[in-house]
């Protein structure tokens, strides 16, 4: 004889009717899941798979070490992870300021300045580079007006090389870096400020000591969604950059493009990869997700 | 039966998240037509019982009955009942009007009765003539009577009430457990109260089921509640209390060796707490039988507008235990009232002496 | 010149204290939208090259990208770009709304647990360098044979679109009183009427709002359009993208302006969008 537990009053309904909860939300978001499971997660877990995979179709490290090897491919890291920090610091100079401008300004004022970041960062990544590619040029305005000037007297070669590169980007990125350090500047609360003036602080201390602590978590989410958005940067720097200036994902695509050479391509794709995981790994010990998101 | 409520039987409703108990094991029946308050601090469990009833929150085994029918498994929206919550969730982007109309609307009711009854339940509430208005246009006791309305609109046998006061200031919080009292007793319908202010509960309930920690500590009238707590916690929890330590040896009680006598013998010996309400301690001029008397130094002497409150460190206690007393303020006692730092003599009458463990 | 001891802040600081920051601030507003504004008088230039200013005024560069079926080197169906553009583009709004905001809708009400799996994945699609999922599509696309398919690239921009769906349909929702869904299921309505009736007006803005950026992101995106897009069924951007690379076609500022004035516009019925939503409060 086996001695049954008897069931508790609806114990089992009611677990019925707590997974079809369950099953409902998960449901809502399921055709989201296969999307990016089929359109991301299988695609680049493929790619994962043929960097491993050699000339003659067996697994190998080859593409690794070949890419270790190759002093084209170490310039292109190098050029990568240059012009990525730099873009990034730039954008830290100039977008912090503007940023605790506008986080001073009254709610009226400051959706006025927001206008003038939310303008460029809805205008075609294209058409900004293209613009840039512009003003830029020999002939362009920028050299003309120096001439006019009397600054030069021959034409400077601003782009098809790394600063023309930089310059683009940094305008494209400048936004990316505003939007999330703005609005946790607005979150600060001001009262702190006042507590610190209060307490004798002067303004420079009390910016030093209360405020820039307090607007960390936004600056680092906005470095980082720069930074990452950097790594993986493709059209600027291949119009800006006139061929000089080559980047790990134009080296990816000209790989597919131009030589067919999946397992090149993917290998770096997935040191890509796997970089830009780190950084973001770290920062997510470091601030939350839903402040990553928050573009 | 009565025709406009129902019984509610609540039985071994156990609801666990992880290690810890939401609800372990409630049993509560709930009389017809009656004021059941849910009384307990925050996180104390009322709350997810209240979500049981209402069928947000699924226990993971238990029964509610409606009358005479098993509910546990129905969805919140064959349940048949009327709920006011703490913020009231209202629609913003509909008028009083279509709020309190919205049960009847989902319920096919036909317009010139969904009229009448939304007319009807705003005279209820005393809103009559603000149908039109938009939400954002009413103040937050108007906000809490609109939500009301359209809790009670359809006439449902049950209102389940999450904390509807908690967003009003004092004042009209006061007003507003009145009204709603006197609501209860012309709508006659079960009502489940959730709260955490002792006060609100014993003003309005017909009984109180105290919770704490997910476990029923005590069932009772407010009365009983109040004069008889079961345990410390509900002593110390409702109302105002001093505890001191006692202990019973051989039936025999004492409060730091000095022996005290209780208005009920206590069933074992061992070591419990003594309640002393400040309003039933006095200041003892001289004493007389049938009081228990303690000595002390006032250490301070609060004015409260009705009553001015003392704080007594006891003499005999190394650890100075404070007892308070309050005295009502009548203009002959003002006089009489000792300086800070004086010795005075406590009383508790022995009728008014228990202990709780 | 006494605005200048104007306090500027909280802290007592005076304008000429804080000069130099106002300076500096509307230069780098200035350079924020003026470099792009450029190419608006360039598209009305009548020569070949990129002067500026330019000498001679025309609209041959717009009568070239309206009217000039089937220039010479290949890509260069102006039109035909722009109309695979647009309705790739309101295709994707009909994938990534729906998708993007019932996986809003299940995530907020789903346990913090799942929801802490999910989210990472759900975003996944902003962190992944966007050049590694173009050629993971591409060969994903050439097995089913989708490249150069119109439903090929709604799918992939609806991957980019998604992401700025849920985000803006979740925050909308983490604002929004779940409560008063609870009261309309109390009160007798089921989930998904609480939904429709109570919900979703609330959100109804919101939900415009994403999918106009929805719109927008399929418009602009160049990457995976790049290699998933071929034959008839080039996008715009794509196009642009291949002009550049090669020359520099006067044409583009002209379709540049066309899209500066359709971004902008968007961009200006999103943020009235906006304001009404935040006036409801």
């Amino acid at each position: 004889m086996t001695i049954v537990e008897a069931e508790k009053l609806n114990q089992k309904g009611l677990q019925k009717v707590a997974s079809n909860e369950r099953f409902t939300f998960f449901g809502l978001t399921l055709p989201y899941l296969i999307m990016v499971t089929a359109l991301i997660v299988i695609p680049v877990g493929w790619l994962f798979y043929l960097s491993f995979i050699g000339r003659d179709g067996s697994f190998s490290f080859e593409n690794y070490e070949r890419m270790m090897k190759s002093k084209a491919y170490i310039r292109i890291f190098i050029t990568t992870f240059k012009i990525s920090i730099l873009t990034t610091i730039i954008c830290a100079a100039i977008g912090y300021p503007l940023a605790y401008f506008m986080s001073q300004l009254s709610r009226k004022w400051a959706n006025i300045c927001m206008i003038g970041v939310l303008i460029p960062f809805w205008t075609s990544l294209l058409v900004r580079t293209y613009a840039w590619l512009v003003l830029l040029q020999k002939k362009g305005l920028l050299n003309n007006m120096a001439i006019e000037m009397g600054l030069i007297t021959e034409p400077i070669k601003i782009v098809h090389n790394t600063t023309g590169t930089l310059i683009g980007m940094v305008h494209i990125m400048l936004p990316f870096l505003i939007l999330p350090l703005y609005a946790n500047m607005r979150s600060i609360d001001k009262d702190t400020l006042k507590a610190a003036s209060s307490l004798g602080a002067t303004p420079t201390r009390a910016f030093w000591t209360v405020f820039f602590p307090l607007s960390l978590p936004g600056l680092l989410a906005g470095l980082l969604i720069v930074f990452v958005l950097c790594l993986g940067f493709y059209v600027t720097p291949a119009i800006l950059g006139g061929g000089r200036v080559i980047m790990a994902a134009m080296k990816i695509s000209s790989n597919i493009e131009l030589y067919f050479s999946w397992g090149a391509a993917s290998a770096l794709g997935v040191v890509l990869l796997v970089v830009t995981g780190i950084i973001l790994f770290i920062a997510s010990k470091l601030v939350s997700m839903d402040q990553l998101g928050n573009r | 039966m009565n025709e406009t409520s129902l019984n509610i039987s609540i039985r071994e409703v156990t609801k666990k998240y992880d290690q810890f108990y939401a609800l372990k094991d409630v049993s509560l029946e709930i009389k017809s037509g009656e004021f059941m308050t849910l009384l307990g601090p925050s996180g104390s469990g009322k709350t997810t019982l209240l979500m049981v009833l209402a069928g947000f929150t699924n226990p993971d085994y238990g029964s509610v009955k409606f009358g005479d029918e098993e509910v546990i498994l129905k969805p919140p929206h064959l349940r048949g009942i009327g709920m006011v919550f703490q913020n009231y969730a209202l629609f913003p982007h509909m008028t009083v009007e279509q709020n309190v109309g919205y049960p009847q609307k989902l319920r096919g009711v036909s317009a010139a009765e969904t009229k009448r009854s939304v007319e009807e339940a705003l005279n209820t509430v005393k809103l009559e003539g603000l149908g039109h208005r938009g939400i954002n246009e009413l103040s937050g006791g108007q906000r809490q009577r609109v939500a009301l309305a359209r809790a009670i609109v359809f006439k449902p046998k049950i209102l389940l009430m999450d904390e509807p006061l908690s967003a009003l200031d004092k004042k009209l919080r006061e007003e507003m457990q009145i009204e709603l009292r006197q609501l209860h007793d012309t709508l006659n319908m079960t009502t489940v109260y959730v709260t955490h202010d002792q006060k609100e509960a014993l003003t309005m309930s017909d009984r109180i089921t105290v919770i704490n920690h997910g476990e029923l500590m005590q069932l009772g009238t407010p009365n009983e509640i109040y004069e008889h707590p079961n345990n410390h916690f509900i002593a110390d929890f409702i109302g105002e209390s001093s505890l001191l330590p006692v202990s019973i040896r051989d039936g025999k009680t004492s409060l730091n060796g000095e022996k005290i006598v209780l208005a009920e013998k206590a069933e074992k010996d061992g070591d419990y707490l003594l309640v002393v309400r400040p309003e039933k301690a006095f200041l003892a001029d001289k004493k007389v039988k049938g009081a228990n008397y303690f000595s002390g130094k006032l250490i301070d002497s609060i004015f409260q507008g009705e009553s001015q409150l003392l704080v007594v460190k006891l003499n005999s206690n190394d650890d100075g235990q404070e007892v308070r007393v309050r005295v009502p303020n009548e203009s002959v006692t003002q006089k009489a009232l000792p300086e800070v730092g004086q010795t005075v003599s406590i009383g508790l009458k022995v009728a008014d002496s228990y202990v709780v463990s | 010149m006494s605005f200048l001891n104007k306090n500027v802040s909280e802290t007592q600081i005076r304008l000429k204290d804080r000069l130099w920051l106002y300076i500096f601030s509307y230069i780098i507003l200035f350079l924020l939208i003026v470099p792009s504004l450029v190419v608006i008088p360039m598209s009305f230039s009548a020569s070949q090259y990129l002067e500026f200013p330019p000498r001679e005024w025309s609209l041959r560069w717009y009568e070239n990208y309206f009217f000039a079926w089937k220039v010479e080197n290949g890509f260069n169906d102006w039109m035909q770009a722009t109309w695979t553009s647009v309705k790739v583009a309101v295709l994707t709004i009909f994938v990534a709304t729906p998708v993007g905001t019932m996986a809003a809708y299940g995530l907020v009400n789903s346990n913090s647990r799942l929801s802490k799996i999910l989210f990472p994945i759900f975003i996944s699609p902003m962190m992944v360098p966007i050049i590694l999922v173009a050629i993971g599509l591409f060969y994903f696309f050439v097995q089913f044979k989708l490249v150069g398919s119109i439903f090929g690239l709604v799918l992939g921009h609806s991957l980019v679109a998604m992401p700025l769906v849920l985000i803006i349909v979740f925050s909308a929702l983490k604002n929004y009183d779940m409560n008063q869904e609870k009261v309309a299921r109390s009160l007798g309505a089921t989930r998904f009427r609480a939904f429709r009736e109570i919900t979703l007006p609330q959100i109804k803005f919101s939900i415009i709002s994403a999918s106009l950026i929805a719109f927008l992101t399929s418009f602009d995106e160049i990457i995976i359009s790049l290699f998933v897009a071929g034959g008839d069924n080039s996008t715009i951007t794509r196009s642009m993208f291949l002009a550049l690379r090669d020359q520099i076609d006067p044409t583009i500022a002209a379709i540049s302006t066309i899209l500066i004035v359709i971004s902008s516009g968007l961009l200006i019925i999103i943020q009235l969008i906006g304001n009404k939503e935040n006036k409801k409060d």
